[in-house]
């Protein structure tokens, strides 16, 4: 095969195999040299960081202001991870990304679903639709905040005035963060679904629906298998966005103490210890925690449910 | 099975016609080919047909029944796709059982029934295989089979055999002019491929323009095409079309004279007589007229009328394709054996026409109409 395929080759029939080498050689140099700005940056801003954060997991800092950090080795790990803020911060985590992740891939879909007809304006409904992603988390966060105000906000227009208010209770803080998480990851949700969408091909939809199948088989028997390698990847996404949601907790809740402990997420922990507790070795031991927990949801994802994914065509 | 009937349809999209007025049936257990070149709106009406197109005017019946609002799964009609449409999810034995299973067939039944389609179309081992595991040949007949499995009224084709390679192409055709002369259904089969339409329909409907040009058994309409777009597109080369003027000629004085002459067509650098069945129905027909020449009805002959130039020699093995160049420009197809002496290119050669009266076709210049009556 390789003869076949080398056969052809100009080069290889001028100048022999060393010349040959010397040109895939010249190639591979220039590739690498091509790849230099996005190494470097991808380095200096995640490389360099990523393994300087197994270095902190070892060094403990004192609760003292001042006096240097000494090596602990793995004795801080294990106190670090069974204790209650992380343990606590973890299950708060996972209440949120069960509030996030089921509901914008539905709401995603549906969308795209609407927005898939071939109507008059259906652009600019796209473009609304697809909007979210372009707002910035600040943004977001400050107008939800503002619709949520128990005074200006849209609940007491509407009449409804809960008290405490939304974002001062225990109980309504993290669905109303949720609901802003769900809201900027609808546009991206409706992105990928509606490209999905595209390339299921009308005409599988037509045979069905002369050999008699209703709209609504066609969309759970035909639509919805077809869409399955779309609906799984932006499951995967919608999952790692939903543990690494930060900004919306920071802005909106901050450091209350009396809803804290119910919306601590863990990248919310994490910085917190860093910045406010001063204990990057604690911080580091749960960024690292955080990051196995994405792997394994990830692996999990794809080993077990990529199975049922249809990927042929 | 039932019949299909087209009473003065049109479909437009914006401001484009598509088809227009067209008046059309396809008969009880007949296999009708819409034959014309793309964008000519033959799929169009097939669509309309399926419930897949609105109808902007006019009427479709399947049976006695008008179904311009019935929604396609009520119409009982069955589709093969140029695409196939396999759902590429499902195995074969559930394509197959799909339209069984939206009618709710019970399960015995349509096991029983798929294992008929499925052996008829020669896919007993691959039942349990996906669409992607299968040849473009394996997948048409999973489309057939998902087709007949539940004996609808009218079968539909869109161009079934087109992402075929030729020898399978063949194979196919031959199938499907077997199951449905066998199953007896209703037939509308859309094409581009003339060889197709030839072979497999029992009538063939000619599309241009979104206008039906013509409709008739494929002898009838090769031996006689109502116009000059038919005489063009069928056939393969198609038919030789010369403009030229009708004029009278042939001794007007002595023993031979006669009142009234001889009818040719004349062209610059030609006149071709016509035979007196073909002249005489002429008489004062044009003058502007389009003589129509079936390329396996000339020669090259030294005593021949009209004489050209050789510009291309195509050897096709058993025939060869002599394509020549009037004086006028116009160019000239000529089929010979595969023995018969090679032209050199550049060789100026003269033409003769062969076949009898049955050999001249004669348009009107400007409508394209047959002339002298007689088309089929």
């Amino acid at each position: 095969m390789t003869v076949a395929a080398e056969a052809p080759g100009a080069a290889g029939a001028t100048a022999g195999p060393g010349g040959l080498r010397a040109r895939r050689r010249k190639e591979a140099g220039l590739a690498y040299l091509l790849l230099v700005p996005a190494l470097v940056l991808f380095a200096v801003f995640s490389f360099y960081p990523f393994l300087r954060n197994f270095k902190l997991m070892l060094y403990e800092t004192p609760p003292v202001p001042g006096l240097p950090a000494h090596y602990v080795g793995l004795h801080q790990i294990w106190p670090t991870l069974s204790s209650t803020q992380f343990t606590q911060s973890l299950i708060t985590t996972i209440v949120f990304m069960i509030m996030v992740v089921p509901l914008s891939l539905l709401l995603g879909l549906a969308l795209a679903v609407a927005a898939h007809r071939k109507l008059k304006g259906m652009a600019i409904y796209r473009a609304i639709f697809s909007s979210t992603v372009v707002s910035s988390v600040a943004v977001a966060s400050v107008v939800f905040g503002t619709l949520l105000n128990p005074v200006v906000g849209l609940l007491p227009w509407l009449g409804i005035n809960p008290s405490p208010p939304a974002l001062e209770s225990t109980t309504w803080a993290l669905p109303s963060v949720a609901l802003i998480t769900i809201w900027q990851f609808l546009g991206l949700s409706f992105i990928i679904m509606s490209a999905g969408l595209q390339s299921v091909p009308d005409e599988l939809l037509e045979a069905a629906r002369i050999d008699g199948a209703g709209a609504w088989t066609r969309f759970w028997r035909m639509t919805v298998p077809l869409l399955s390698p779309t609906i799984f990847f932006a499951l995967v996404v919608s999952t790692i966005y939903a543990i690494q949601a930060f900004g919306a907790v920071d802005i909106l809740i901050g450091p209350q103490d009396a809803v804290r402990l119910h919306t601590n997420v863990l990248i919310y922990n994490i910085v917190n210890t860093l910045q406010i507790e001063n204990n990057p070795g604690a911080a580091a031991i749960m960024a690292t925690a955080l990051f196995l927990i994405m792997l394994g949801l990830t692996v999990i994802q794809m080993r077990f449910l990529e199975r049922r994914v249809n990927y042929a065509r | 099975m039932a019949q299909v009937g087209f009473d003065g349809v049109t479909k437009r999209f914006g401001d484009t016609t598509a088809v227009d007025d067209l008046t059309l049936s396809v008969l009880d257990g007949e296999l009708l080919v819409l034959l014309g070149s793309s964008g000519c709106g033959k799929t169009t009406a097939l669509r309309m047909v399926a419930g897949l197109e609105e109808v902007t005017e006019g009427t479709v019946t399947i049976g006695e029944r008008v179904v311009n609002d019935v929604d396609p799964k009520d119409r009982d009609v069955a589709m093969v796709f140029q695409s196939y449409a396999l759902y590429p999810h499902l195995t074969v034995a559930k394509n197959i059982e799909f339209p069984l299973r939206q009618r709710g067939v019970d399960k015995d039944e349509r096991k029983t029934k798929v294992k008929q389609a499925a052996d008829t179309l020669g896919l007993g081992a691959l039942l349990d295989r996906k669409p992607a595991q299968l040849s473009g040949g394996q997948r048409q007949r999973v489309a057939l089979a998902r087709a007949i499995v539940r004996e609808p009224l009218v079968f539909l084709m869109d161009e079934p055999l087109s992402n075929l390679d030729a020898a399978l192409r063949v194979q196919t055709r031959a199938d499907i002019v077997e199951l449905q002369s066998r199953l007896a259904t209703t037939t509308l089969y859309v094409t581009h491929d003339q060889v197709e339409a030839m072979t497999m329909g029992h009538r063939i409907a000619v599309m241009s323009e979104g206008r039906l040009q013509q409709v008739a058994a494929p002898e009838a309409l090769y031996a006689k095409p109502a116009n000059a777009f038919v005489a063009h597109f069928l056939g393969s080369p198609g038919m030789n079309l010369l403009e030229g003027m009708l004029v009278q000629s042939g001794p007007s004085e002595g023993e031979d004279a006669s009142p009234r002459g001889v009818l040719c067509v004349a062209f610059p650098g030609a006149s071709v007589p016509l035979p007196p069945e073909v002249g005489d129905p002429l008489r004062g027909a044009g003058p502007e007229v389009v003589l129509g020449l079936r390329p396996e009805n000339l020669r090259l002959d030294p005593g021949g009328a009209i004489a050209a130039s050789v510009i291309i020699v195509e050897l096709l093995g058993a025939e060869t394709h002599v394509i020549c160049q009037t004086e006028n420009g116009t160019r000239l197809i000529v089929r010979q054996a595969a023995g018969a002496p090679k032209p050199a290119l550049g060789e100026t050669v003269h033409v003769a026409v062969d076949g009898g009266p049955a050999a001249y076709h004669l348009f009107d210049a400007t409508t394209g109409e047959r002339l002298g009556g007689g088309a089929a």
